[in-house]
């Protein structure tokens, strides 16, 4: 018996990286899962067909969360396949870094919609339901920048830091209808995200862990599969640190 | 034939668990029938429901009283 048995679940940017396993190891756990995806349609099919491969529940739905009647279309997909929502996870992001005296004004507005937004709009449109369910789990997935702040990151670690006070101003807000709303921040993950660093970045980067690794999407996908499960009934508003140590 | 009167008092009287006397179309959820923000949301939603129509954000801000959603509801139904 799976942790998640007869739950649906939404994860956004599910058609990669650590959304991809979030959305993986919530079917493992018994999980109906929306892997939504923004252009990657072939990516976010295979990440359904693995999961219908061991026996799991899943559908892909393309929506850009930065976008409202994008993501009402999504949620009204998602009842109509599923007839509930009870988890939600914020995972799909971007980056474009840059240092502040470089930065466009579109790179900003970019990961501002996307990280920040979009985790917004999609909370918005999932508290309807979660409300009259009088139950409802939302995970949103932050990054340690978030609390530490980063060089040549302005736009994406202000958008993290906003989904960490987002989380807790959403926590209160909905404690009394019995929805948990947590984050979860982690620290340097590979994925294509990392990929593309350079050898001696990732050798400082490694410096800096405790723990003296890189983590794995599957160590943020537990994390999650925790805070989305009876586990966790009495934690809400906090931010998680899956990062090897890295910020105490 | 129920009226739209009582089928919103039903709503109030089940959701914010008030005596159905106090129900009173001058009554304010807020001031007088105990409801806090959310319970006026999920009111709004549950008239959604119940008389099976969209109520905008704009239009649910002034519904503040019985009496409101009474008059709203009956607008919309012509
Ligand atoms: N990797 C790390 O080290 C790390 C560290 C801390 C936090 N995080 C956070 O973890 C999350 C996932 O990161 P990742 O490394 O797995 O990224 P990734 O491999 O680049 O995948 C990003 C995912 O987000 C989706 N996406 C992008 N824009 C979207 C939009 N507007 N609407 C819907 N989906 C959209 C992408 O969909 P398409 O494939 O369709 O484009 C893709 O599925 C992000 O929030 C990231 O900030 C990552």
């Amino acid at each position: 018996m799976g942790k998640l048995n007869g739950k649906t679940a939404i994860v956004t940017g599910a058609s990669r990286g650590i959304g991809a396993e979030i959305a993986k190891y919530l079917a493992k756990e018994g999980a109906r899962v929306i892997v939504n995806y923004s252009g990657s349609q072939s990516k976010a099919e295979e990440v359904v067909k693995e999961i219908e491969a061991f026996g799991g529940e899943a559908l892909a739905v393309q929506a850009s969360v930065s976008d409202a009647d994008s993501v009402t279309a999504l949620i009204s997909a998602t009842m109509e396949h599923f007839g509930s929502i009870d988890i939600l996870v914020n995972n799909a992001g971007i980056t474009r870094d840059n240092l502040i005296m470089r930065m466009k004004e579109n790179e900003w507005d970019d990961v501002i919609n996307t990280n920040l937004k979009g985790v917004f709009l999609c909370t918005k449109a999932v508290t309807r339901q979660m409300m009259k369910q009088r139950a409802g789990r939302i995970v949103n997935i932050a990054s340690i920048v978030g609390v530490s702040g980063n060089a040549g990151q302005a736009n994406y670690v202000a958008a993290k830091a906003g989904v960490i006070g987002l989380t807790k101003t959403t926590a209160k807000e909905l404690a009394s209808r019995n929805i948990n709303v947590n984050a979860i921040a982690p620290g340097f993950i590979s994925t294509e995200m990392t990929a593309d660093l350079p050898e001696e970045v990732k050798a400082q980067m490694l410096t800096q862990i405790p723990l003296a690794k890189l983590g794995n999407p599957e160590d943020v996908a537990k994390a999650v599969i925790f805070l989305a499960s009876d586990d966790s009934n009495y934690i809400t508003g906090q931010t998680l640190h899956v990062d090897g140590g890295m910020v105490m | 034939m129920t009226t739209v009167v009582e089928r919103v008092t039903k709503v109030v009287v089940d959701r914010l668990g008030v005596d159905e006397s106090e129900v009173k179309l001058e009554a304010s959820f807020r001031d007088d029938l105990g409801a806090d923000s959310l319970d006026v949301v999920e009111l709004v939603m549950e008239f959604e429901d119940e008389f099976d129509m969209e109520i905008s954000d704009e239009d649910a801000e002034k519904i503040g009283t019985v009496g409101d959603a009474v008059t709203y509801i009956e607008s919309k139904q012509g």
